[in-house]
């Protein structure tokens, strides 16, 4: 499609372009001028000489000598800056940690640089999820291009969507932006990325598809639904007619009657607009960060780029979340709606929803997203709600506040459904108990939770409320309870640390679920759209967490964690129940 | 005078003590920070004597530590290369060759080395500097030849 704004050039020149709509955009008119870098590099002189150059270049430069530091100042000033600039080999952190912690608590772009150029280190760069790998001594004509990446990745969070839906409903100021942007960067090199971006998209797609057991054929592509003006006015008048509280993507599909709209694409829309909800009423300000809500899909199958909607449950949700354990329950900041670069419209960040609900899925990317979809109070309302799948994630996307999004995306993920919905509001956080009776049998204890943990450990630690769901779920009802509590109580991000630690811990595991079958496989359990790789491999790893094994989890310093399944626990009946057979539940702490 | 200095700044680069970043080192150079280069090469003296030190010290243990040799030459290299330093950065490249073939009488030789080149360019450009600010404000900085 043609995009029709006509490119501005960066110069400014046009009002418009760059501006964000409400005002509080962090580009001004004379973009890339004013982007605010913010740069780490133990060392003193690279740092000056960095400083010097990126000022020339007319960005405004935040220095820090140390990750820690860093990391602090992106915590506190969320939306603060646009880029990171990182050096690989500092003495408190690694780069590449530090990368990885960026990417999946606020989703910055992220450039590395160091004098080393082996192909091994550029290569960690990638893989972690850079944007960019700068050899030392940077020279300046580097550095001037490094707007690039801020823009590209704003770019796919708006997603092509936009360029599609932007036309169609004229509404969006953003979308509108991205419009300009696009054609703006159409001369660039972006555009090539945006060729490349769309084909990892697609790729994820297809990964999505693959790994999604999806019984919707219709489903299994995983298409990105473009919710256009009038499709979201269904939705939300079915959503009103359910009633917040009560509307279930199985139900609003119904009610909303549309012709190829599947129950996971409505799920990742509601989850959305729960988020949306909340931001509006300033509540649950935990609620996923509209403003992380954009970038993601360009990152997506990195680590670090959590499904838009991950990363940015997570990082909006809580820097508590943060699997470095340094939750500091700030609840995160509603982005304003009128930021532009927020998700402020729905549409878009429906859409990347959409996206990256599935990429959660599969890339394991849901880890990352349990990892710091960990709230560190996990009160995830749970609601119970009816069997269908979609409640089951619907209710557990409750999780409030707090990343909950992310787990719901990997709950979704893992039952096939789409989007996780996000608690978004008025989910109640009842610790309702899941009911994996899908499977086998109900958890009317919390005993389930620990189950339910495990199950959906692999998505969202907790952040599976328990209930009934029997059908859909299919037995992954990840019952947040335990995990709330032990997280509340404690907490405890660090839990989750080792696991946040991680896609890489998440892979792992992947086989026992699906081998061992015990959550996912066995017995009517099987989740359905379990994101394959992640969902297995998270399983694989909570269940051993939850104390099945008991052993992680003691390792993990979640004495906590431990010592409420052991109440909760029932002996090891609570195992078979479940049927995860596929686990040894020999262990099971009582 | 001026073009004493310009000389002398040509030689440098002639002799190989200097190469390409310094000159960016000058573009950086403006009003608001006139003495933006010396100001960074100072930097990197005292940052750089804390770097010299660990590696001096390493170099003494024994057996030698090379990973530890190497990650400090890492860093000194980095910071060697972003003045521009030229002689500096091939020892230090040296000296990493020798630590992956874990030579440590080739490190130590190296070493010495590096500190002699260290020192030279410490001088030139401390007399370069001074005759800069002399000079007054330059202009913008021109390519080496």
């Amino acid at each position: 499609m043609h995009l029709e704004v006509n490119p501005v050039p960066f110069a400014g020149s046009t009002a418009s372009s760059w501006k964000s709509g409400g005002g509080g955009g962090v580009v001004s008119d004379q973009f890339p001028a004013g982007l605010r870098v913010l740069v780490v590099d133990d060392d003193p002189t690279c740092l000056r000489i960095l400083e010097k150059m990126l000022r020339n270049c007319l960005y405004e430069v935040t220095k820090c000598s140390r990750a820690e530091v860093a990391l602090k100042l992106l915590r506190d000033n969320k939306d603060g800056f646009d880029v990171v600039i990182s050096d690989v080999h500092m003495p408190d952190m690694d780069g590449f940690k530090l990368l990885e912690h960026i990417g999946l608590e606020m989703d910055l772009p992220v450039i590395m640089m160091s004098a080393d150029d082996s192909k091994r280190v550029v290569m960690k760069g990638v893989t972690h999820g850079a944007c960019d790998y700068l050899i030392k001594p940077v020279r300046m004509e580097a550095l001037k291009n490094i707007w690039q990446h801020v823009i590209r990745r704003k770019k796919h969070e708006w997603g092509d969507h936009n360029e599609k839906d932007v036309e169609q409903s004229g509404s969006v100021e953003d979308g509108e932006r991205q419009q300009k942007q696009l054609s703006e960067n159409d001369d660039y090199s972006s555009s090539a990325n945006e060729g490349s971006c769309k084909n990892s998209k697609k790729r994820k797609n297809e990964d999505e598809e693959g790994g999604e057991r999806d019984e919707d054929s219709s489903s299994s592509k995983k298409q990105r639904v473009v919710w256009t003006t009038e499709l979201h006015q269904q939705f939300v008048t079915a959503v009103n007619q359910l009633g917040i509280d009560k509307a279930v993507p199985k139900k609003i599909l119904d009610l909303m009657n549309v012709q190829g709209l599947t129950r996971e694409n409505v799920a990742s829309h509601l989850q959305k607009y729960r988020l949306y909800l909340r931001r509006l009423s300033g509540q649950h300000h935990n609620g996923i960060g509209n403003s992380f809500m954009g970038p993601t899909d360009a990152t997506f199958g990195q680590l670090t780029s959590v499904n838009g909607l991950d990363l940015q449950s997570l990082a909006s949700s809580s820097s508590q979340l943060s699997p470095l354990g340094r939750s500091t329950n700030r609840t995160p900041v509603s982005v304003p709606l009128n930021d532009p670069r927020n998700i402020f419209s729905f549409e878009s960040p429906n859409i990347r929803f959409v996206h990256g609900q599935q990429q959660q899925q599969h890339n394991g990317v849901n880890r990352g997203n349990l990892l710091h979809g960990i709230p560190t109070n996990m009160n995830m309302p749970i609601h119970p709600h009816s069997s269908q799948s979609n409640s089951l994630l619907t209710q557990m996307v409750q999780p409030p506040q707090q990343r909950n999004q992310i787990f719901n995306d990997g709950v979704f993920g893992q039952n096939g459904i789409d989007g996780f919905a996000p608690a978004y509001t008025s989910i109640p956080q009842p610790s309702s108990v899941v009911d994996f009776s899908r499977s086998q049998r109900t958890f009317s204890t919390p005993v389930n939770n620990n189950f339910g943990i495990a199950g959906l450990a692999s998505s969202n630690k907790g952040m599976l409320p328990q209930h009934d769901i029997g059908s859909e779920i299919n037995g992954f009802v990840p019952t947040c309870d335990v995990f709330t509590d032990v997280n509340q109580n404690n907490n405890r991000t660090d839990d989750w640390g080792f696991q946040s630690v991680g896609p890489t811990t998440f892979e792992a595991p992947q086989h026992l679920n699906v081998q061992s079958g015990g959550l996912v496989n066995n017995s009517n359990l099987v989740p359905q759209n379990i994101p394959s790789d992640s969902l297995s491999r998270i399983r694989g790893e909570r269940l051993p967490d939850v104390g099945f094994q008991n052993s992680l989890f003691s390792d993990q310093d979640d004495d906590l964690l431990s010592t409420y399944i052991k109440q909760n626990h029932q002996d090891g009946s609570f195992d078979n129940e479940f049927g995860f057979d596929g686990y040894p539940l020999d262990d099971l702490p009582v | 005078m001026q073009r004493q200095l310009a000389t002398m700044k040509q030689s440098l680069f002639d002799q190989g003590y200097l190469d390409e970043q310094f000159v960016q080192l000058e573009e950086l150079q403006d009003e608001v920070n006139p003495n933006f280069v010396e100001e960074v090469v100072t930097l990197y003296y005292r940052d750089s004597v804390r770097l010299v030190q660990n590696l001096e010290q390493a170099l003494e243990k024994n057996p030698l530590d090379f990973s530890k040799l190497d990650s400090y030459m890492h860093q000194f290299k980095g910071s060697s290369s972003s003045i521009g330093a030229k002689k500096v950065k091939i020892e230090c490249t040296q000296f990493r060759e020798y630590c992956r073939t874990g030579n440590g009488e080739g490190c130590k030789r190296t070493f010495q080395q590096l500190k002699k080149e260290y020192a030279t360019l410490k001088k030139k450009l401390e007399v370069y500097f001074q005759f800069a600010r002399q000079v007054g404000p330059v202009e913008k900085a021109r390519r080496p030849k």
